[in-house]
């Protein structure tokens, strides 16, 4: 994979820490991520990996409780500290923002026409009508008929997978360079999930925005990413080419999670295999790798924190089990 | 929509149908009359007032013909007030009640409103503690006490308005017992809208508004503004027909011609017609006003409206 040498965000050393009832817990852990311009960068964890409150970092959106450290630059502006004026610049029509549930993520006082052309006509200094007609082709854009007719309406007149294709639609209104998706499949039906998967790509084929999705669905993933990065307890685990990841799992936990998928290609199993064991208590980490309680392959060196490690160009693994690579899958088995 | 008012004007009537009955059996169950008084009268007297009044007539008897009167919109006569009607006695009081109580209503919703909307953009700082320790007192105060105090420090001391007394059309007259009547509202409204606003603020579309870069203002105004003002209108409505109809110790502290006064004599006086007049008025008030609130319930909340 070519890169171009400088990312449009770049993230060093990343922490978001909250203090709840006495107690400090890091949920993001001194990440460093890239993503450059046009890519789709995927990143999966389970709940409670950090994957959303790194995205909702990345726009100062953690709310009042969240320390947020380290480094965010965006075409070089730090976003860290930024003040509200600064971010007010960069949300929405620099980067914008997917949010997981479209049930909530709408107004349900709002026309979808308000709810549309608010942040366009602010930030673009568009009309009305030249919002509007923006509006319109970008609901064509994701699929959504008679798009005239559906700005009209509320909401609740629309189901699902209509509302996360126009809250999809609303966050390209301003023509931003990185598009945040924050599992933007996971509270809609199946058969739904295929539908907006299929707009985001159409989405990311016409207009080439940058896009940082957040998951927990390697699936949903394998259409999308170029790259996937692998969240665990805070902390960047994997980080590979979507191929090289799918293909050969470097990080247990890596293994553990595409075991757990379906897959089409062999015997369904009568039981889809877990990892088991639970994702740790954030305020109350295990001393050396986080993982290692649930991990096939914990060994003494576990007990030390693993350091994230390049592999080859463009793999990176913070794993102290130094085998074959084919026995990090096997020990599932 | 129609049809709901419809619907909403006829479930009205059997219950304002109801509240005159119940007020009248009540009044006419309790012991003693209009016209019982320490001084005996000569029985021909005594007897010749009860039949100008109906009151020797059975009972039904009485509450029939108070209910064709009621039917027409005539309160009857006063028993107390000689040759005056209840409807007359409304009509010189309920413009009092209804100027005090209306710009008690206008200062509460400005300044509870304004005060909990700041409160809750910022919750447990200085601008939330402030204002909300103010409210708990303006709660917690009887009005005997403020309208006293306001009484002293405004006419007493610093003369800048009277103390009491009522002058049709003077603003200087109305503003002190507006004052006193509004506080508590406007401790009232602070907290219902700062409570409401803070939950509202907490909507996941409220994050949609601020990752879309809008300026606080909007988002406050627009996208946070009418799930604030639900509970907010839910509140008014009773409370509006409460200070129509008078509020009995801003009125007597001040020396008010209001309803509220006119209700309390009537009740001592077993002023049958004036107590249930006013009674049958303060549930027709209540009725309409609810049914404002459902309509203004309807023209926030599209959901609402799609539901009826």
């Amino acid at each position: 994979m070519t890169e171009p040498s400088a990312p449009l965000l770049q993230l060093r050393a990343l922490s978001v820490d909250y203090a709840r009832a006495g107690r400090e817990l890091r949920a993001v852990n001194a990440v460093d991520l890239d993503l450059h311009a046009g890519e789709c960068l995927g990143i999966v964890g389970e709940s409670g990996s950090g994957k959303t409150q790194l995205l909702l970092a990345l726009l100062g959106l953690n709310g009042a409780p969240a320390r947020i450290s380290g480094s965010i630059r965006y075409h070089g502006t730090e976003l860290v500290d930024a003040s509200a004026a600064q971010l007010g610049s960069i949300r929405g029509r620099r980067i914008a923002l997917v949010s997981q549930d479209p049930m909530s993520a709408l107004n349900p006082y709002l026309r979808i026409a308000t709810q549309l052309t608010e942040g366009a006509r602010r930030q673009l200094r568009l009309g009305r009508r030249a919002a509007w007609a923006r509006a319109a082709e970008l609901l064509a854009l994701v699929q959504i008929d008679a798009p005239a007719e559906r700005m009209r309406c509320y909401p609740h007149e629309l189901s699902g997978g209509m509302r996360q294709r126009v809250t999809i639609a609303m966050a390209l209104m301003s023509g931003p360079e990185v598009l945040l998706l924050d599992e933007p499949t996971t509270a809609l039906d199946v058969t739904v999930q295929a539908q907006v998967l299929a707009v985001l790509r159409t989405v990311r084929e016409r207009t080439g925005v940058a896009t940082l999705m957040v998951t927990h669905d390697l699936g949903a993933l394998a259409a999308m990413a170029g790259r996937v990065a692998v969240m665990y307890a805070g902390r960047l685990v994997e980080l590979a080419g979507a191929q090289q990841l799918y293909g050969m799992p470097r990080h247990p936990y890596t293994a553990g999670l595409l075991r757990s998928l379906p897959r089409l290609d062999r015997p369904l199993p009568t039981r889809l295999p877990a990892i088991g064991g639970q994702p740790p208590d954030l305020a109350d980490l295990p001393a050396g790798c986080a993982f290692s309680p649930r991990c096939p392959l914990a060994f003494g060196a576990c007990a030390a924190p693993p350091a994230l490690r390049p592999l080859s160009p463009g793999h990176l693994l913070a794993c102290h089990y130094e085998g074959a690579p084919a026995a990090v899958a096997a020990a599932w088995r | 929509m129609g049809a709901f008012l419809l619907r909403r004007l006829a479930t009205a009537i059997p219950t304002l149908l109801l509240i005159a009955t119940l007020a009248f059996m009540l009044l006419h169950l309790t012991p003693g009359g209009p016209f019982d008084s320490d001084k005996v009268l000569v029985p021909q007297i005594q007897h010749a007032i009860e039949a100008r009044y109906h009151l020797d007539e059975p009972l039904w008897r009485q509450y029939l013909r108070y209910l064709g009167e009621l039917a027409h919109g005539d309160f009857g006569p006063s028993f107390q007030y000689r040759n005056t009607s209840v409807n007359e006695l409304i009509a010189q009081g309920l413009p009092v009640d209804a100027a005090i109580g209306g710009v008690a209503m206008l200062i509460a919703i400005l300044c509870g409103g304004g005060a909990g909307l700041v409160a809750a953009t910022r919750p447990g700082g200085w601008r939330d503690r402030l204002p909300m320790g103010m409210a708990m007192l303006g709660i917690s105060i009887p009005v005997f006490v403020t309208a006293p105090l306001l009484i002293l420090v405004f006419a007493m001391r610093l003369h800048w308005l009277p103390s009491g007394d009522w002058v049709a059309g003077s603003w200087r007259h109305l503003l002190l017992p507006a004052l006193a009547l509004a506080l508590p509202h406007t401790a009232y409204i602070a907290r219902i809208v700062r409570a409401a606003a803070i939950e509202a603020l907490a909507q996941p579309y409220i994050r949609t508004a601020i990752a879309k870069g809008l300026p606080t203002h909007v988002i406050v105004l627009r996208h946070a503004l009418r799930p604030t003002l639900v509970p907010l209108v839910s509140f008014l409505g009773p409370a509006l027909a409460g200070v129509l109809t008078g509020s009995i110790v801003v009125e007597q502290v001040f020396g008010l011609p209001g309803i509220g006064r006119l209700f309390v004599t009537g009740a001592l006086n077993r002023d049958y017609t004036v107590v249930t007049g006013i009674t049958v008025l303060y549930g027709a008030l209540i009725i309409g006003f609810n049914l404002l609130v459902d309509l203004c319930y309807a023209w926030l909340d599209p959901r609402v409206r799609a539901r009826a």
